[in-house]
């Protein structure tokens, strides 16, 4: 005798109540507060601004908190969210020209006008365990220099007005937004920068690397790299003119990327850029490479067969919310599908049996 | 829930999945590209189903859900929850009482009328896609109805294994037009897809939506010599002894020893509860006390 199973509305919600508790953690160690996120795990709120797209710290401390630290969890708590505001319209471009930089380098040139800023970085850290972490986390105040005024104009810049570097074609006004039209290919390059800025920085990593490994090798260098604060201007349709609604800190990259030419053209550079949400300089640089090796048509350059170039392979597996989503949902029950195979597999060995003692006994 | 709109998204968005869904049962079978948005559950547990049914329901439909034929199964549980809340829809596990059906992987036993709506989850919508992985290249040849290559494969199979070596998601062919996946059901269902109700198919994920229009001509590729079957184990539900019905199996004891029994659950209850009982089963109403 057998009674069938039912249960599925218990197990789930014993299954949420688990959680919140694991989430929480032993009561005798005080509760994170989502300030001490924000403030702290700075770089972890950064990503799941940049991935989740929407630029909110407080929105992205408190998903970080809810997922436990998971961050592509977080990233989709976000985006879930992100998906259910309405959308009012598009800013002006932001100008990084004017970009309140917290960090500048050049890989290119020793100096520049406006200075190379080193900024908070882990670059020369040596990593060495800090034990006193471990007990205090109180540091000294750093010392502090007023800003130079002086104005800090792309070192790309100085490359153009050589026409060393390859022009930008204006692009078309409005670029499309990948959030509410599907994607289609081949995809323009706005649309492009758009899904690897977003994109899982792993994935992008890992594809930007393998440029650097020979699959679409590119030669970049980093003309500059600068994070800091850009102003965000929109046009109020009432008012007729923009103004400003807000600060965004953002990572922009550019890099100076192998020349072409040909009989009747002069040899040029050739550009690859990233720009992320906060204080992510692997996934601008990543994006940069990846960026780049995706312009192989646009440059005249050949396919050779690298997975970096391949925009739809690119473009298609780099949002971790997607792909951890099809990838988990294997745990799902399938039990109908692989019902429908275990006859199948049955059948067929069946017939090969079949066959095979009628062949012995032909033998 | 007060924040969210009638279930879950937005109007602009559904008016967006709505045109999706109308040209899709105009060119049943064509995978409409639509902007999927993304959903509070993962994608792969049936965002695309979601807002499909989100799309078209209304405060007065009734909503049943299920996930490898059952009412009970947790994602079935967890998007039944997702519309009760958001939405606040009357949910019924009756086929005959729901007017708006999400399903995974199966098709209701029980054959679905003119005022109802089967929603179908589809991980891959597109059938040609583990022949060819581009999707520029697929869709060209959906335009070009160039089939070619899902023949051979078909062929391929017969000749390595004598038969056609696929058990679900068994591909068709739309009124002589569209090549179309039919959604990771066995191919069992596949002949219930010439039914009387609209069948609406989301793929979140892909960002695909298509359709069936009721009564529409819908055929299991084979050949003459091979002849598309409909297969299910050959056994009787143990619970109901239903013998039309898709079965699961399972193993109920250390030595191995299985049992079959009725996917479609709310079929095998309606069964029980009219008096059928199968040869491990027990009559309905002795059920609880055992």
């Amino acid at each position: 005798m057998y009674v069938a199973v039912k249960g599925g509305e218990k197990a789930i919600d014993a299954a949420h109540a688990w959680l919140a508790e694991e989430r929480r953690g032993p009561e005798d160690v005080a509760e994170l507060s989502v300030d001490q996120i924000k403030e702290q795990l700075k770089l972890a709120v950064n990503r799941v601004m940049a991935e989740g797209s929407l630029y909110d710290p407080d929105l992205a401390a408190l998903a970080i908190k809810q997922a436990r630290g998971d961050m592509i969890e977080a990233i989709f708590l976000i985006r879930a969210y992100r998906t259910t505001l309405p959308r009012f319209g598009g800013s002006e471009p932001v100008d990084t020209d004017a970009m309140a930089c917290d960090r500048r380098v050049s890989a290119t040139f020793k100096d520049a006008p406006g200075g190379q800023v080193l900024g908070p970085t882990f670059d020369y850290t040596h990593r060495l365990l800090d034990f006193k972490l471990a007990a205090d986390g109180e540091t000294p105040k750093a010392a502090e220099r007023a800003e130079e005024p002086a104005p800090k104009p792309h070192i790309m810049s100085f490359l153009d007005r050589e026409d060393l570097i390859q022009p930008e074609p204006e692009g078309a006004d409005t670029p499309p937004d990948l959030t509410r039209e599907p994607l289609e290919l081949p995809a323009a390059r706005a649309l492009r920068l758009q899904s690897l800025t977003r994109g899982d920085e792993g994935f992008v990593l890992g594809m930007a690397y393998s440029t650097q490994r020979g699959y679409a090798r590119n030669h970049a260098f980093v003309a500059e790299l600068r994070i800091g604060t850009c102003a965000v201007e929109m046009d109020i349709p009432e008012l007729g003119f923009a103004i400003e609604i807000g600060e965004v800190e953002l990572t922009e990259c550019e890099t100076v990327n192998q020349f072409q030419g040909s009989k009747t053209q002069p040899p040029q550079f050739t550009r690859g850029y990233g720009l992320v949400f906060g204080m992510s300089e692997r996934k601008a640089i990543s994006m940069a490479l990846v960026d780049r090796a995706l312009r192989w048509k646009e440059l005249g350059e050949d396919n050779v067969g690298a997975p970096a170039q391949d925009e739809e392979f690119v473009l298609y597996h780099a949002d971790n919310v997607q792909a951890t989503g099809f990838l988990e949902h294997i745990k799902l029950p399938h039990y109908v599908d692989f019902q429908s195979e275990l006859e199948l597999i049955r059948k067929l060995r069946r017939e090969a049996m079949d066959r095979v003692p009628n062949q012995e006994a032909a033998e | 829930m007060t924040d969210y709109n009638f279930a879950y998204l937005d109007e602009q968005t559904k008016r967006m999945i709505r045109r999706a869904i109308l040209k899709g049962l105009a060119v049943p079978g064509y995978q409409v590209p639509f902007a999927s948005r993304e959903m509070p559950m993962p994608y792969g547990w049936g965002t695309g189903g979601v807002q499909v049914s989100a799309a078209v329901m209304t405060a007065r439909d009734v909503f049943k859900v299920i996930d490898q034929g059952a009412d009970d199964t947790t994602n079935a549980v967890s998007i039944r929850r997702f519309f009760e809340r958001t939405a606040g829809v009357a949910t019924t596990e009756a086929t005959s009482a729901a007017s708006v059906i999400q399903t995974r992987h199966r098709i209701p036993e029980e054959p679905l009328s003119e005022d109802q709506i089967l929603v179908y989850q589809v991980p891959i919508p597109e059938p040609l896609r583990f022949l060819e992985p581009s999707e520029v290249e697929t869709r060209k040849m959906h335009s070009l109805e160039d089939y070619g290559l899902m023949h051979v494969k078909l062929y391929e199979d017969i000749s390595a294994h004598g038969a056609i070596a696929t058990a679900y998601a068994y591909p068709v062919k739309v009124e002589g037009r569209y090549v179309m996946d039919p959604s990771p059901i066995p191919k069992f269902d596949n002949p219930k897809m010439e039914m009387s109700a609209i069948q609406l198919f989301g793929a979140g994920r892909e960002q695909r939506i298509y359709a069936l229009p009721p009564y529409t001509q819908v055929v299991s590729l084979d050949f003459d010599d091979y002849p598309f079957e409909a297969s299910k184990a050959d056994h009787a539900c143990g619970l109901c002894g239903a013998t039309e019905s898709y079965l699961d199996e399972l193993i109920v004891d250390d030595a191995g020893n299985r049992m079959f029994m009725c996917s479609d659950t709310d079929y095998c209850e309606g069964r029980r509860r009219a008096g059928h009982v199968g040869a491990q089963g027990v009559p309905l109403e002795q059920e609880g006390a055992a």
